[in-house]
């Protein structure tokens, strides 16, 4: 907070970098977290929120004839330019940006102040959401060949993989322990994900060590271990990353880099995705990158120069990973849950460290900053705008098993929405999506339309009929003019054959069938017009269904009109 | 069978079946005619027997204080005997756009007063308009070398003229054979891939064919000025941007029947010459002299902006795709020949049949419709960013990829929006149904 000197800035003006618009004119707000434009021309109040920790650079540019330009270029993208009067405010707000997009302390970033006003459950639930280690039992895990072992749950054998990783049941903690220290950064060989059908897996680690330790028994006897999970198979691939070994050539495939946290984490995830139909649902996505990404230790912090630190660690490893995705979706559009805004909302919150999930460097880090208690997961967040980010082409879980992509160049498209995000003049001006969106929403309304008004439909007819067998009881004349306009009406609808087909057993037994019908408060609503209709009573069945309908309605006026009849 | 201006073919079937097919392309003609302000234009046969300009149909647009003989003296002074006609008259505020070849100024600056009479009539009173050349002017000064030119501001004081790059005939060919042939290597990697494709400059010309599109309808729609458009001949670029800023600006050529009579008046009846430029496409082994996928390149703007504006056109890409095949080879005699004058000497309306009567037909167009149509009477501008134009895979790489997963998921998209209309349909009789309930009662619905 004391890096803001200047709060607001009145007069500044924003320049759209393609359209050749008079630029918008309005102010400017600086908060602990946002950056917020609001436009004050035309007549609605748009307003542009830049959350700080979007901000990769800001460029304070030479004084124009237009005034002091000051350009943020974000993360995700976006390239705002600013024009300011004053050059000394200018100056402020740049020094302040500085310091605030890129603090150093983990403990200022946006996590740990925002708050959604969640009760103490409630944040706890959102954390739980999402549980990783789920999708190992769902992989059948454990299994006769592999085990869930929590050796690593001090982070002992290696400081930035989780608590609890997958290993062959025939690995002894030697093994692991021993093959730790020959591997690049303690990361040993642990399962990814494991192919069912066949029991091929796919395993990842780090680079092995050379040098001094040409060879190390431990690391071949977990390798070997790893290959004897799959009986079928004879030989084991490493660093073979087509999925087609492990469908089609049934063989296990261990995937590494150099460290196992950048090259590998994209190559297990995509892998997963193609084999795995889960993967292509809301949760299954979001397990996979729990998984895989924050679990595993991708360095979210140093790869998304969360803090002031060293540029040179700064990667798009994740972006490249989300647009792999994105080619997969344009590929195959029917076989994703999720259509390309949920990627994108994701990529947001990589960056805008609102949330705790990608804080850190490891589950090591996140423990030690003690995310769970003081921050919140954004998964719950995400999962609630579900209906804005569904893909209406969805066909279903089972339409599509693995997924075959051609990786011929030509089909590598570029992804506008991605990275020309905010240039909304180079967008389609009529988005197919969006249109396909509110069809499906439109469809749910029409299917209750339909459902409500064929039950009324129902319920006329029958109450029609109680009427006809009640005056045909009292012996009321078809053609007398004496007999009430209901009647006339009745006439009119019900066709003679039928007529004559009602008995009082039938009548009997429609009163439970209209009773809970009439319970149905959707329903009592649109009774009105049966109220008004009028009834001729007189009939035992009859005057049971008003006291139903009484009971179950209560805008007795409706009832009145029914009684005078 | 001519009757007036309406064709009209009447065949007898073995299997006694009769079908009448009416032609729609002279009606076309007359109904700009007719919708526009008779006062200041009209219908003019003087080239009935195509003896004025070879290319051009027997009925043209003119403006009306020109009489026939006036125009025969212009046709001497434009490229082919191609003066000056309408091509569209916008009805917002009465503007037109008017097309024509070259001005034959030659090396001596010669001018026509009849030329410059007639086009100065399209003019209201104190207003100016704008002449498209799409020639760099490097090109078109080089033009008079060869008896042609440009117009020049001295003769036409009322005139702005713009220069615009859209690249020769033979050039697009180039491109196309650079283009289809990266397409079809498959072994390369993603450099070679990207180098080959910005090679072939094939997405510079749709860029550069599309801005000059969006420019001429700026004139009209933002500017209100007329313009007259040409190139060299007037049969190839000059026919891309006139048709092009139609889609634009008018909603009715984004319907099925509407984009059929653009292509009738724009391209066939305006002389585009199909027969040497859709002789042999990209794979022809000898150099072609004539050859040019001018049409194609038309047609991958129309699909570019049909891409950004998926819900303004009542045709779906198929329709395109269809059109591309038919200019090149088809059974029927649409596309056949370079112009009216040969068509009619052909007797194509005689002796074939017109590819509209199949299109038309319900099961045919069912195909082609567009599922996400909705009417509208905008003014479309589409972005001419390069990262808003992308390669026409539906076209480029229909053979080399797999289309089982896209097709699945247009079939999807139709699906869904068919059974909306089903429960839009059942929603409204359940209600119809209701309501007759209610009236024959007597009584009105309580509040």
């Amino acid at each position: 907070m004391d890096h803001i000197t200047v709060p607001k800035v009145e007069n500044v003006k924003l320049l759209d970098r393609y359209i050749g618009k008079k630029p918008a004119n309005g102010s400017l707000y600086l908060t602990a977290t946002h950056l917020i434009y609001v436009e004050a021309s035309g007549a609605a109040r748009k307003e542009t929120w830049i959350a700080l920790h979007h901000i990769a650079t800001v460029e304070k540019l030479p004084v124009t004839s237009l005034g002091c330009p000051l350009i943020l270029r974000c993360k995700n993208f976006r390239v705002a330019h600013f024009v300011l009067e004053s050059d000394v405010v200018c100056h402020e707000i740049y020094i302040s940006l500085l310091k605030l997009s890129q603090p150093e302390l983990p403990e200022d970033l946006y996590a740990f102040s925002y708050n959604p006003k969640f009760s103490k459950d409630m944040r706890e639930n959102g954390w739980k959401l999402i549980d990783q280690t789920s999708d190992f039992g769902r992989m059948g895990i454990p299994n006769r060949y592999w085990t869930i072992t929590d050796a690593n749950r001090n982070y002992e054998i290696c400081n930035t993989y989780p608590p609890e990783i997958v290993v062959p049941k025939s690995a002894t903690l030697g093994m692991v322990v021993g093959s730790s220290k020959f591997r690049s950064k303690e990361r040993v060989p642990v399962l990814s994900y494991l192919y069912k059908e066949n029991n091929a897996a796919i395993c990842r680690c780090s680079q092995p060590l050379s040098g001094f330790y040409t060879r190390c028994i431990d690391d071949e006897l977990l390798l070997e271990a790893i290959r004897q999970t799959n009986p079928r198979s004879q030989f084991l691939y490493v660093v073979d990353t087509r999925p087609k070994a492990v469908k089609v050539e049934k063989t296990n495939v261990l995937v590494h880099c150099s460290d196992g946290w950048d090259r590998t984490a994209q190559v297990c995830s995509v892998a997963s995705i193609l084999l795995d139909p889960f993967y292509r649902t809301f949760k299954g996505l979001m397990i996979l990158i729990e998984k895989e990404w924050i679990c595993m230790g991708h360095k979210f912090s140093q790869r998304c120069g969360h803090l002031d630190g060293d540029s040179k660690e700064v990667s798009p490893i994740f972006t490249q990973f989300l647009d792999c995705i994105w080619q997969l979706m344009e590929q195959f559009p029917c076989a994703f849950e999720f259509n390309e805004n949920f990627l994108l909302e994701i990529h947001d919150h990589v960056f805008s460290c609102q949330f705790g999930n990608f804080l850190g460097n490891c589950q090591k880090d996140r423990d030690d900053l003690r995310i769970y208690e003081k921050t919140h997961s954004v998964w719950p967040f995400l999962v609630q705008r579900k209906p804005d980010f569904r893909n209406p082409l969805y066909k279903g879980f089972t339409v599509y098993g693995v997924l075959n992509p051609s990786t011929v160049p030509y089909n590598i498209q570029f992804w506008c929405g991605m990275y020309n995000r905010f240039d909304k003049g180079l967008q389609p001006k009529q988005s197919m999506l969006e249109s396909l969106l509110e069809i499906k929403k439109q469809r749910s309304m029409l299917e209750a339309d339909v459902h409500k008004l064929e039950k009324i439909w129902h319920i006329l007819l029958l109450i029609m009929r109680i009427v006809l067998l009640q005056s045909a009881k009292v012996k009321t004349s078809w053609t007398s003019p004496r007999s009430s306009p209901f009647c006339s009406l009745m006439r009119r609808r019900i066709p003679t054959q039928e007529r004559s087909k009602l008995s009082i057993k039938q009548c009997t037994t429609m009163i439970p069938i209209l009773w809970t019908s009439f319970c149905a408060r959707s329903v009592t609503k649109d009774l009105s017009t049966v109220g008004v209709a009028g009834v001729s009573l007189g009939h035992p069945c009859a005057w049971l269904l008003l006291m139903a309908t009484l009971a179950a309605c209560r805008s007795s006026w409706h009832m009145v009109l029914m009684l005078t009849a | 069978r001519f009757v007036g201006p309406l064709g009209t073919i009447i065949i007898k079937c073995k299997d006694f079946r009769i079908i009448q097919l009416d032609i729609p392309g002279m009606e076309e003609c007359l109904n700009i005619a007719s919708s526009i302000e008779i006062s200041e234009w009209r219908l003019s046969y003087v080239n009935q027997e195509f003896a004025v300009c070879p290319s051009y149909p027997p009925a043209v647009t003119v403006p009306k204080a020109i009489d026939d003989d006036a125009l025969r003296k212009v046709a001497t002074f434009r490229h082919g005997g191609r003066f000056p006609v309408l091509s569209y008259y916008h009805k917002k505020n009465g503007m037109v756009i008017m097309r024509s070849g070259q001005p034959l100024t030659g090396t001596n600056g010669r001018r026509c007063k009849e030329d410059e009479k007639l086009i100065n009539a399209t003019l209201r009173a104190g207003k100016r308009g704008y002449i498209i050349d799409t020639r760099p002017l490097n090109v078109a000064q080089q033009a008079r070398a060869k008896g042609g030119g440009f117009e020049q501001e001295a003769h036409y004081p009322q005139w702005r003229r713009i220069h615009k790059s859209i690249e020769r005939y033979h050039i697009l060919q180039d491109s196309l054979i650079k283009l289809v042939e990266s397409c079809n290597d498959q072994t390369q990697n993603m450099d070679r891939w990207l180098s080959k494709l910005e090679a072939s400059n094939w997405l510079t010309h749709i860029k550069e064919i599309l801005t000059t599109a969006c420019l001429a309808a700026q004139c009209l729609d933002r500017e209100g000025a007329s313009i007259l458009i040409h190139g060299t001949e007037g049969t190839d670029s000059t026919l891309q941007v006139t048709s092009l800023a139609q889609i634009i600006l008018e909603p009715r050529s984004r319907t099925i029947r509407g984009f059929e009579a653009l292509i009738e008046r724009e391209w066939l009846q305006a002389g585009h010459p199909f027969q040497q430029r859709c002789a042999q496409s990209a794979y022809c082994n000898s150099k072609q002299k004539w050859e040019s996928p001018v049409f194609l390149l038309f047609l991958d703007c129309v699909w570019q902006i049909l891409r950004q504006f998926p819900c303004s056109f009542e045709f779906n890409e198929n329709f395109l795709i269809m059109l591309f095949e038919h200019a090149y080879a088809s059974q029927f005699g649409t596309f056949l020949g370079n112009n009216e004058s040969e068509r009619c000497k052909l007797k194509l309306q005689q002796k074939t049949m017109s590819l509209w009567s199949w299109v038309n037909r319900p099961s045919e167009l069912s195909k082609f419709t567009n599922p996400l149509f909705e009417a509208n009477n905008l003014v479309i501008w589409p972005s001419v960013a390069p990262q808003s134009l992308q390669l026409w895979e539906g076209i480029f790489l229909r053979w080399n990829r797999s289309s089982k997963y896209l097709d699945e998921a247009y079939e999807e998209m139709v699906n869904i929006i068919e059974y909306n209309k089903q429960l839009q349909a059942k929603v409204n009789l359940l209600r119809r149904q209701l309501a007759e309930l209610e009236t024959e009662d007597g009584v009105q619905e309580s509040p």
